[in-house]
């Protein structure tokens, strides 16, 4: 077994030190297996199109290519592990591993190795507060942020009151699906509409107990924070008991093709939330396809451009290649290391001509970081699904959260963080 | 030739009984103890660590505890990861109650904890037995994990229900948090290993180990020999979660730093665990060694070499693995169902005659 | 109050529902477990595989596409049309048959005589191969799958109910078509096992393998017979389960649902099954919805191993197990 073993070491030695180059490398650690599947490859497809497009069309950032090397982590924090370990050592300037699991456990270790840790619309909340988190972004919106959009958008529906209203949380039984349970808890006391809590365990295949549960409850409203299969079944579910779908609202993690595909007709209606637009009608697409797409180049099958997981990703990367630039612009060098990537991450302003010149108008938020804030404005618009014509189309503008309720519970979180493991306040 | 035991004689019984008759099987084992001691840690680096060594060497503990249960006592048991769950909990509990205790101290408290929950899950083996054993054990597992997801008391509150090992030090060393040197986690887990490895070894070979074997190859007719079933089955439930216990807490404080726990101790770990015993052999020590590095290093190979050398596409990759893992387990069962171990000793029996074939 | 105890009711009714459609798991265990004493775990995934391979056919994919455009750098993705429900059916059982031929040759063949536990490591390995397998072959994105089953409330029920009772009965009409398909397969099966002669030689390797073999029955014709029966089964419950919440690798977790229902129901009895499953998805039903709030919910997945447990401490052998008789 030693020379087996001897012989496997040599080999995986020679399998892992793959060597590093002067490029930008950002290792995509993504999920094309196991359960998350179908929200990790268009995801992952967008995340790298967008950079193969800045390669193809621009020569990469600042003139240094950029090097992706995806990693499978197939949603497994063990995985996840394997994958940072795997790729900390060759220079990876920044992780978004799409998992609020995996990036709990990179909390810390970021800040050990000093690498930055973006993450868009998920993982820990609380991260928004620079002064304590100096190595996690999350901007533009996190998750605090959707409960209370969610809420902001049901109380111009009802005119500014919610008062006696019943909304039902429909979430995932994991610690990403009980994050907005805190902030809807608060906005309850505050608005005066009581909260229903309905788990559904993982995977969520079978959720006919749940959905008896709000046929007999009848809840005014039903909010979702699910992912994976729990979506589409919860869709479904709601369709077959005639629940309006008008009045149903998930998260922008439960707001996909994959989601509202499989229930056909009975989707129709469904909202969602939204941090981004979606669809194929902005001009960088006609560069995807003039370099990307058309040149063979484009990740994975090439089936997901448009979508709206793609257009996250895309996002993400968006705002990735911002910061590569911003660093470079700080530190007056194109060959930037993780360290100044994070000053560029901490200076990173994005606005809407910005946007607009990348292709992008109207796309998302305009944005500003700083020193404390690493969450952004927070904002959100509300979609919704045509079944008929396969489509989201955006319904409201960027809805505001509701800061005067979240600033006092990201600092309450934060600071416990901070006490348990001996952070000093940063930025005074 | 290679290996023999001509001319090894014993002159007292102490010699006779030793855990390494043989010597040239001694000189291996203290050339393996002094690599493992005297020449990895200084080697080791953060992947190598976190990778392969340390996941290699907790799951070597949790499969040595179930192969106490499943191998040496015949109880089949699928609760492997709500028992490493309760070691998790359990070690999170005391290292955030009492801070000041040593975390050495607080891995081992945890594993006491679990084998008291070990032997209220195993009470049903005294009625249920095989198959109907495994799925009753499943109870075990998805109760405890429920029980942790729920309750706020188990993670203190937090706002995701995550918990988080805080930084805690042995010898002003990290073993524990984000800052900790590779060799530190590796030694750590590989000190615990080691004397765990060696009190099962002790165990399995003396009066309790031969009452878990009478039940195994025949409850009754242990039995009407006079064994107690009831004690018997439950000192394993208990001695195996101990076990199991402590390689929840170390994989939950040492290994991942922050678990989730449907995510981390859900039912695949139970399979993996099992696995593990199966693949490296049932009713032995080394077997539990050789199925845990089976299986850990076995993927990390497979993606390396295909992503890393063959440049595959992750995902295809990733399927791929899928494949090669299932079917080297069948091509493994169909060779040699009883593992790993048998392999071995195959080996040593050829290596014995060597050169001669008979 | 009169509502609580018509809701009570209609939780039981889908209680009942949502068991059929494990007892459809439980099922395609029961038959291989009955016949060659092997637990089979790779009956979740063989639903998936099942399911995505209809799905494939239907949608007209090209199986391996992503390997043989990884490989040879082409771009096939679809043959161009697609295949009608009904035979695209008939084309996975005939992918089912030939997967049971190709497990019993390859696999069964060699594992003669070991033991339980070795066997059901092997099928382990045969789910962890078949995941991965039909993950090459198809892809592991999210497919929908429509045969062109009802869905959704029925509403002549809802109707009808409200008229008599005052309370609209909630009742999902695919539930109706599982339980009528359910139906129609268990007595497929008694006729089949009962009547045919092939289907008493099955019987006669499920009561004893050595005296079949003596009396001329051929252990491995039986074998890939019960593995193609069990593959068309976990079709069944794949088309099933698949049209609810679209085919993708979740599915295969429905085995984890089918469980307790084999150890209440006793691993070798098919009515035992079919009672587990209904025992099993009406007492979690229950207690979710009357006990659940008390306790914070989610309680589906371990209450039905508890009553499971519960009742085998008073009958270790299932409901409708064979006597477990010990001698020295």
């Amino acid at each position: 077994m030693k020379k087996t073993f001897a012989a496997l070491a040599a080999l995986a030695i020679a399998a892992s030190t793959v060597p590093a180059s002067a490029d930008l490398m950002i290792p995509n650690l993504s999920y094309r297996t196991g359960p998350y599947a179908a929200g990790g490859i268009p995801y992952a497809d967008g995340f790298n199109d967008y950079f193969t497009l800045l390669n193809e069309r621009d020569g990469g950032i600042g003139g240094e290519k950029v090097v992706i090397t995806e990693c499978e982590t197939a949603y497994n924090t063990e995985k996840g592990v394997e994958c940072y370990e795997a790729t900390k050592g060759n220079g990876a300037l920044v992780y978004n591993p799409l998992s609020t699991g995996i990036t709990y456990q990179l909390i810390p270790k970021v800040a050990a190795d000093g690498i930055p840790l973006y993450t868009p619309g998920y993982g820990r909340t609380s991260a928004a507060n620079g002064k304590v988190f100096e190595w996690v972004f999350n901007y533009p919106a996190n998750y605090w942020d959707a409960a209370s959009v969610a809420v902001k958008y049901l109380l111009e529906q009802n005119g500014g009151s919610l008062d006696g209203k019943k909304i039902a949380l429909v979430y995932h039984n994991s610690a990403y699906g009980k994050e907005p349970i805190r902030t809807l808890t608060e906005l309850s006391k505050k608005h005066g509409f009581t909260l229903v809590e309905v788990p559904v365990d993982h995977p969520g295949q079978e959720q006919k107990s749940q959905w008896l549960q709000i046929r007999r409850d009848k809840p005014d409203y039903v909010v979702m924070w699910g992912w994976g299969v729990m979506n589409a079944v919860a869709i479904q579910e709601a369709a077959n008991i005639n629940y309006p779908m008008e009045n149903f609202i998930g998260v922008w993690w439960s707001g996909s093709e994959n989601d509202v595909m499989p229930a056909g007709e009975g989707a129709n209606g469904y909202k969602s939330l939204a941090m981004h637009g979606t669809g194929m009608a902005y001009p960088v697409y006609d560069d995807l396809r003039k370099f990307v797409i058309d040149a063979g180049k484009a990740s994975g099958a090439g089936d997901q451009v448009g979508s709206v997981l793609y257009s996250r990703g895309m996002y993400a990367a968006l705002v990735i290649s911002e910061a590569i630039r911003k660093a470079q612009e700080i530190h007056g060098t194109a060959a930037i290391t993780a360290a100044q990537l994070r000053d560029g991450f901490e200076a990173l302003e994005i606005t809407e001509a910005r946007m607009a010149e990348l292709g992008l108008p109207n796309f998302g938020q305009p944005f500003a970081a700083s020193c404390e804030d690493h969450g952004g404005p927070g904002a959100a618009m509300i979609q919704q699904w045509d079944a008929a014509s396969k489509t989201w189309s955006l319904k409201t503008g960027f809805i505001a959260p509701d800061d005067e309720v979240l600033v006092p519970l990201v600092m309450e979180d934060s600071g416990a963080f901070a006490a348990e493991n001996n952070i000093a306040e940063r930025c005074n | 030739m290679l290996y023999r035991e001509a001319g090894d004689f014993k002159t007292s019984y102490g010699a006779d009984s030793q855990t390494f008759p043989i010597r040239f099987d001694r000189m291996r084992y203290y050339a393996v103890l002094a690599l493992a001691f005297g020449v990895v840690p200084f080697l080791i680096n953060d992947y190598w660590a976190n990778a392969v060594f340390v996941p290699f060497l907790i799951y070597a503990i949790a499969a040595i505890g179930l192969n106490i249960l499943t191998g040496y006592c015949g109880q089949v048991s699928l609760g492997t990861g709500g028992f490493m769950a309760v070691g998790a909990y359990a070690c999170y509990k005391l290292m955030t109650a009492f801070p000041e205790v040593s975390i050495l101290i607080h891995v081992l408290l945890a594993g006491g904890v679990t084998a008291v929950v070990g032997v209220l899950f195993g009470l049903p083996s005294l009625r249920i037995k095989g198959f109907y054993l495994a799925v009753a054990t499943l109870a075990a597992q998805f109760f405890l994990v429920w029980l942790f997801n729920k309750v706020p008391w188990f993670y203190n509150y937090s706002a995701s229900g995550q918990i988080t090992a805080p930084e805690r030090t042995i010898f002003g060393i990290a073993v524990t948090g984000a800052t900790t040197p590779a060799w530190a986690k590796y030694l750590f887990c590989l000190v615990l290993l080691f004397v765990l490895a060696w009190v099962a070894r002790n165990l399995t070979r003396g009066a309790i180990g031969r009452k878990w074997m009478a039940i195994r190859d025949m409850d009754i007719a242990a039995e009407i020999i006079g064994v107690n079933p009831l004690t018997t089955k439950l000192s394993a439930f208990a001695v195996s979660s101990f076990f199991i216990g402590v390689a929840g807490a170390l994989f939950f404080s040492v290994y991942l730093g922050a678990v989730e726990v449907g995510e981390a101790f859900g039912i695949q770990k139970s399979f993996l665990v099992l696995f593990m015993i199966i693949i490296g052999g049932l009713g032995s020590i080394f077997g539990s060694f050789a199925g845990a590095a089976f299986l850990v290093l076995l993927p990390v190979f497979l993606k390396n070499v295909l992503v890393g050398q063959l440049g595959w596409p992750t995902d295809l990759a990733a399927h791929i693995e899928l494949m090669i893992v299932g079917g080297l387990i069948i091509l493994f069962l169909i060779a040699e169902p009883h593992g790993l171990n048998q392999l071995w000793r195959v080996a040593k029996e050829k290596l014995r005659l060597w050169p001669f074939p008979h | 109050m009169p509502d609580t105890f018509w809701f009570a009711l209609e939780v039981t009714l889908n209680g009942l529902m949502a068991g059929v459609m494990y007892a459809l798991v439980a099922l395609g265990f029961v038959l291989i477990f009955k016949a060659s004493g092997i637990f089979n775990y790779a009956q979740g995934v063989l639903a998936l595989f099942a399911a995505l391979t209809l799905v494939g056919i239907m949608e007209g994919q090209v199986p391996f596409s992503h390997l043989i455009n990884a490989v040879f750098g082409t771009s096939l993705h679809h043959i161009g049309f697609k295949v009608p429900a009904l035979l695209a059916i008939l084309l996975t059982a005939g992918v089912m048959v030939i997967l049971a031929v190709l497990v019993e040759r390859y696999i069964l063949k060699h594992l003669v005589n070991q033991e339980p536990i070795i066997l059901f490591m092997a099928t382990i390995g045969l789910a962890y191969f078949l995941e991965g397998l039909g993950d090459v072959m198809w892809g592991a994105d999210i497919k929908t799958l429509d045969v062109g089953l009802p869905k959704g409330i029925s509403d002549t029920i809802e109707a009808t109910t409200y008229d008599l009772f005052g309370y609209g009965f909630f009742i999902d009409k695919l539930d109706i078509v599982a339980a009528l398909v359910a139906a129609l397969l268990v007595t497929t099966l008694t006729l089949f096992s009962q009547y045919s002669k092939q289907g008493r030689a099955l019987r006669a390797v499920a009561d004893d393998h050595q005296a079949a073999l003596s009396v001329g029955i051929s252990l491995r014709f039986i074998w890939v017979l019960v593995w193609s029966i069990a593959g068309i089964v976990a079709l069944v419950a794949g088309i099933m389960w698949g049209s609810k919440s679209g085919v993708q690798f979740s599915l295969s977790l429905i085995a984890l649902k089918a469980l307790p229902v084999l150890m209440l129901g006793g691993f070798t009895s098919i009515p035992g099954a079919i009672v587990g499953g209904l025992i099993i998805g009406m007492g979690e039903k229950l207690f979710e919805f009357f006990i659940g709030p008390l306790v914070g919910g989610a309680t589906e997945n371990w209450f039905a191993y508890v009553l499971a447990l519960v009742f085998l401490v008073f009958r270790p052998q299932g409901l409708f197990g064979e006597r477990i008789i010990e001698r020295v």
